[in-house]
């Protein structure tokens, strides 16, 4: 599979390391009621769908940004490939 | 049902093999069962033998999208053993040995089960200490394990590279109750037997979603139309996140591939199973002369049933390592199959939250031994609403509650397990 970096262009996938759902960008507020809930879903529950996943990939051998990869896992297609610092801050994060 | 035995063998090769019939049904299904398993995959069909067998259970069906044995359970490496460390896990898996065992006379079906050894490496002085401890858990859960010196494995697998610079072989650490079985023969020697006890094997019947009442499951909706059930249970391995999300569950399990390998057929060389440990790398030879090999799963989500090249690449690299002969051999198929890998390495065999239906699944990449006990298991969920002793571990709220059964110690990053 290759990966087209934002700022590096097209990489081999072999580089990076996997680290799953994108949605562990969005870490609950530990200060929350139903933090221990929150915190449950967060660490161990995925959707896992059959076709267009976001997903976490860390550029480990290379320039090691985090990428947000949008790719279909029937295919193995990439339709799109984000740095996961501008998709935080898009959601209001700090980095 | 037609009773296999060698004499029947002789006495069809006298009359021109006109004897022989198709070994299970292919029924239309009925309006309702008492008990519906979705998935004709080994742990299904184990489920649904076990259900009729041991637990009386006569209305039942196996409902399979394709045909029964074309999942994992037709494309696994076929190693079994019962060579876990844990107390959730050991028990578990000794029974499923225990199982294995006995298992061609229980279904009157030749599973080719060769108990030829398994032996684990060890590279290292911690990684001896290591699988001492664990040797000594599976003693204690009454399995077998034998640490053997460097001059053991010497003599029996003199092809060994044990002077590897990098990765020196220090001992070895064996079951010899460990072994294979020839998978495509359990998936079909299951189904024979439940059919013959009665249960409709639906094939081609693709489980679309699930009638659900007032909190309870009345059934399943196909593409052969609604097939009511008292209890759904489903095992569909790498869908179970598909299957389950009809449900509206959300489950602790992300899909990847693994991919398995067999070279041109060649001379008997190799006894048993071996496994690398300081890369990931497995190989046993089958009994038509292919050395079946494969490592690492690939790491990122997956539903397509086939590998990327790099992987080919680290698992040839980990064969070089230890097999160095195996470097002259040529690749002869490759292909992939779907784990459904859970945040703990370790399954789930439960009631979810809703009434009547039950789940079995995160068996990752490896579910093939624990067929039997799972099947066991799960029909004894299915019939009496408890768990089976082994199983008690299985359940959905030990995330939630931190009684993880974590054998590698990696957390919830399925794609280490
Ligand atoms: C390459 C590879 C090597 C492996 N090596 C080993 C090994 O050496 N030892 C070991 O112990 N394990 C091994 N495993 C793991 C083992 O094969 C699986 O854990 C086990 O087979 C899973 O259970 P199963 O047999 O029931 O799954 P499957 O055979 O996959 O059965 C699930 C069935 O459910 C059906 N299904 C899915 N969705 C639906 C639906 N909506 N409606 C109806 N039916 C549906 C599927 O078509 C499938 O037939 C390996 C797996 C792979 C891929």
């Amino acid at each position: 599979m290759i990966i087209d970096h934002p700022l590096l262009g097209p990489r081999d996938s072999a580089e990076f390391t996997y680290m799953g759902d994108a949605r562990l960008i969005e870490r609950p507020s530990p200060d929350a009621e139903d933090a221990a809930a929150a915190f449950y879903e967060y660490a161990y529950l995925r959707d896992n769908p059959a076709g267009l996943h976001r997903e976490l990939w860390f550029h480990e051998a290379g320039d090691r940004s985090w990428l947000v990869v949008t790719r279909n896992t029937v295919t193995h297609e990439i339709a799109k490939v984000e740095l996961a610092t501008d998709v935080a801050r898009a959601k209001g994060r700090s980095t | 049902m037609m009773r296999y035995s060698g004499l029947r063998v002789i006495k069809e090769a006298l009359s021109g093999h006109k004897g022989w019939w198709p070994a299970w049904r292919n029924p239309e299904p009925a309006e309702a069962y008492d008990i519906v398993v979705v998935g004709g995959g080994g742990h299904g069909l184990a489920t649904a033998h076990y259900l009729a067998k041991e637990f009386g259970q006569a209305k039942v069906a196996v409902i399979e999208k394709g045909w029964i044995g074309g999942g994992n359970v037709g494309r696994n490496t076929t190693i079994i053993r019962s060579n876990y460390l844990l107390d959730g896990n050991e028990p578990f898996y000794e029974m499923s040995l225990k199982l294995w065992e006995g298992l061609e006379q229980d279904l009157n079906y030749n599973a080719m089960v060769s108990q030829r050894g398994i032996l684990n490496l060890i590279h290292s002085d911690n990684q001896r200490d290591a699988f001492i401890r664990r040797g000594n858990a599976m003693l204690l859960n009454g399995a077998d394990a034998d640490l053997l010196s460097i001059d053991d494995i010497k003599k029996r697998y003199p092809f060994l590279n044990t002077q590897d610079a990098r990765f020196p072989i220090k001992a070895g650490l064996a079951q010899h109750r460990g072994g294979t079985v020839r998978h495509d023969a359990v998936a079909w020697g299951y189904a024979r037997s439940a059919d013959s006890r009665g249960v409709d094997i639906i094939q081609n019947c693709e489980v679309t979603g699930f009638r659900i009442e007032n909190g309870a499951c009345k059934g399943v909706e196909t593409t052969r139309g609604f097939i009511g059930a008292g209890k759904v249970g489903c095992a569909v391995a790498g869908n179970s996140s598909r299957l389950m999300s009809l449900a509206n569950i959300r489950l602790p399990i992300e899909s990847h591939v693994l991919q398995a390998f067999v070279s041109e057929g060649l001379k008997p060389v190799l006894p048993g199973v071996i496994t690398f440990g300081a890369g990931h790398f497995y190989c046993s030879q089958s009994d038509k002369g292919g050395l079946v090999f494969g490592g690492d799963i690939d790491g990122y989500n997956s539903y397509a049933q086939r590998g990327n090249l790099p992987v080919v690449e680290d698992v040839c690299e980990g064969a070089m390592a230890i097999f160095p002969m195996l470097g002259r051999a040529r690749l002869l198929r490759m292909w992939g199959g779907i784990m459904d890998m859970s945040m703990d390495g370790s399954p789930i065999i439960d009631k979810t939250h809703i009434d009547g239906l039950y789940f079995n699944g995160g068996w990752c990449y490896g579910g093939f031994k624990a067929t039997p006990a799972s099947g066991y298991a799960f029909a004894h969920l299915l019939a009496t609403d408890t768990p089976h002793e082994t199983a008690k571990a299985y359940r959905f709220d030990r995330f939630e509650t931190g009684r993880m059964i974590d054998e590698k110690g990696m957390g919830n990053q399925p794609n280490l397990h």
